[in-house]
């Protein structure tokens, strides 16, 4: 049991700060509401109102964000491939070309069919 | 100073590939990405017709590499990743045909005046001006061509996948294009889309439950091979829990796929909700999968737990027949029935899986190829019987359809005879094997209930021949459409494969039994 009271009292420690910064913020903090206030915090889209009721969601940031984690995904198979590319000969780089080969295809889709135009 | 350390192996080892026993996956997944190719280069007008050329020429080709796979070939590929063996191989065939059958209906143009199935862009507003212009414009989604070979060979590896890694990678490829066919249907936009978020939520509950289950497993038997899990179920007794919670995640996992009681729910609104082509593909085609990949891994890697696992799946395939049969009687709109009846189905293969012998497994087989053919050609003719606002779902507007329209009423009669197992039709043949290899495996009390559950089912089948050939035509009685080509084509291999399988049924038979069994 002993081994696991320092997590206990971490865990305990940092709910109890949470609660405090949330208990204390509301009683101490300005209540000033302005439209830069409730915006998304720096980075994001606009909140926008539900797509039923008129209005969408801006798909054009969500092609970006896929494209994005597309690329990340490609170096994280690329870096070890370079790393050990002379053990893995052949047989590796035959792989890695097929690989990169689709991720072009559908890149090649992405761009023709306008998923990289932002209007 | 830091120092990377790259840990030099003396010699990697590279894994072995097959590629001729593997060749039909890999030429099908090529084609989809082929056809992402030309969704890419090829301009809108001239993109149909190319879509539908890679289509139906890679699961072709892909047919005569499975048919004609030489038996040296066969064997566990890919490092121990992939079973190609005679089960493997009968259901990739049957995948096969079946699916060359579904996209033949999924290409139909003539049936809906503004074109095809499926929405022009599915992701426009339901109603918005914007998608009237899309229909004006006579824009069609042709995405639905690469997305569905994707699933086909997601299906192609799922029943041959022996490690249960590349099951759940199978499974993921089969169903993620699936979710998004679901939702693309041009009429009654807003139910069809429902039905891929239905789809979606369950089907991801479904896989996280799969995964959780291999992990189980994986805990117990320290490792992912199929061959390697049966061996750890043999030569290590104990570990009950991590047994049992692996082996009933797993298999809830895999019932889901293959639509059984209790988790069938999804059923009825998705093949509702869907656009009838593509109702009719994951009716037929993905139960052949999900059928295939249950008896592999309940044979091969669970085969040493069969007393764990064989009550509860007297049990489920009970209880799955007599809900289904019972909820098909009381759904009015003739898609829901359908779906009802495919759960119901799902019970009687059930019985074949949990048989658990060399006849259970050559008559599930049977019947995967009977009924997946069989559901095809049924919902191709659901998709022609059309009102004013697309197909007319409810039964009542079906009837009189014998007197207006005989030769299509007497096709889906014939379908709904084969699929209540009348003799003379490929139902019968199928059942009877089933139930026979049930009653070898000590089955009767549920050989009973199938039995029970087939004479209910016969009535709700017989209701709707009786409407439509006694009853009198409603005043807004909906028109039969004409089809093309290559709808008729599909209802007509359906209708041959309905008589053949179920006059002839022998030579189709021998090919299943002698098919049997799995390699490990």
């Amino acid at each position: 049991m002993n081994v696991y009271t320092p997590i206990l009292v971490l865990g305990i420690l940092a709910f109890g700060f949470a609660l405090f910064s949330v208990v204390v913020a509301g009683i101490t903090g300005p209540k000033r509401y302005n439209r830069a206030r409730l915006d998304a915090y720096e980075c994001g889209i606009q909140p926008t109102p539900q797509p039923m009721g008129g209005g969408r969601f801006p798909v054009k940031y969500y092609l970006v964000a896929m494209s994005f984690i597309i690329f990340d995904i490609e170096l994280v198979f690329l870096y070890p491939w370079a790393v050990m590319v002379d053990d893995l000969g052949l047989f590796g780089l035959v792989a890695m070309l097929v690989f990169l080969t689709n991720l072009i295809v559908v890149y090649a889709y992405e761009w023709a069919r306008g998923g990289l135009e932002w209007d | 100073m830091v120092h990377l350390a790259v840990p030099m192996a003396e010699t990697l080892t590279f894994p072995s590939l097959q590629y001729r026993a593997m060749a039909p996956i890999l030429i099908v997944l090529g084609a989809a990405v082929l056809g992402v190719v030309v969704e890419a280069l090829v301009p809108q007008a001239a993109r149909r017709a190319v879509q539908l050329a890679v289509t139906l020429g890679g699961l072709a080709t892909a047919l005569v590499f499975v048919v004609a796979t030489p038996g040296s070939e066969l064997g566990v590929v890919a490092g121990g990743t992939l079973a190609i063996d005679g089960p493997g191989l009968f259901l990739q065939m049957t995948i096969l045909v079946v699916a060359i059958a579904a996209m033949l209906v999924v290409a139909e143009r003539r049936v809906d005046p503004a074109g095809d199935a499926f929405a022009p862009r599915a992701s426009s507003l339901v109603g918005s001006g914007e998608e009237q212009e899309q229909t004006r414009r006579g824009w069609s989604q042709t995405e639905v061509w690469p997305l569905s070979l994707f699933a086909v060979g997601g299906m192609l590896l799922f029943v041959t996948a022996n490690d249960l890694l590349i099951l759940f990678l199978a499974l993921e490829v089969m169903s993620l294009p699936l979710y998004l066919l679901a939702g693309m249907a041009r009429r009654r936009r807003l139910l069809s889309q429902e039905a891929a978020m239905k789809y979606f939520l369950l089907g991801s509950f479904a896989s996280a439950f799969l995964l959780y289950g291999s992990a189980m497993l994986f805990g117990y038997a320290g490792s992912l091979d199929f061959a390697a899990i049966a061996d750890a179920f043999r030569d290590k007794p104990g570990q009950l829990g991590l047994q049992v919670i692996g082996l009933t995640l797993l298999g809830a996992g895999l019932l889901f796929k293959a639509a059984a009681v209790p988790f069938h729910m999804w059923a009825p609104d998705v093949y509702q909700g869907a656009p009838t082509p593509i109702t009719g593909f994951m009716a037929g085609a993905v139960k052949v999968a999900a059928f295939g990949a249950l008896l592999r891994v309940m044979y091969v890697a669970l085969g040493g737990a069969a007393w764990e696992w064989q009550p509860a799946f007297w049990v489920i395939a009970s209880v799955t027949m007599l809900v289904g049969v019972v909820l098909a009687v009381t759904s009015s709109d003739i898609k829901r029935m359908l779906a009802y009846s495919s759960v119901a189905h799902a019970g009687f293969l059930l019985l074949g899986v949990v048989a658990f012998s060399t006849a259970g497994l050559s008559a599930t087989m049977f019947y995967l190829l009977a009924y997946g053919l069989t559901t095809v050609g049924a919902f191709a003719v659901v998709m022609l019987v059309r009102g004013p606002s697309g197909e007319a779902g409810h039964l009542s507007s079906w009837a009189g359809l014998g007197r207006t329209s005989p030769v299509l009423a007497g096709v889906f009669a014939l379908f709904l005879l084969a699929l209540a197992g009348i003799p003379l039709t490929s139902g019968f043949t199928a059942k009877f094997g089933v139930f026979a290899a049930a009653i070898e495996a000590g089955g009767v009390w549920p050989v009973i209930a199938a039995v029970v559950a087939s004479a209910i089912s016969a009535f709700f089948y017989l209701k709707v021949i009786v409407l439509m050939f006694f009853a009198r035509p409603g005043p807004d009685a909906p028109a039969v459409v004409v089809p093309s080509l290559l709808t008729t084509t599909a209802i007509g291999v359906a209708v041959v494969a309905t008589l053949l399988l179920g006059v002839f049924p022998q030579a189709f038979l021998d090919l299943a039994s002698g098919s049997t069994p799995f390699l490990r």
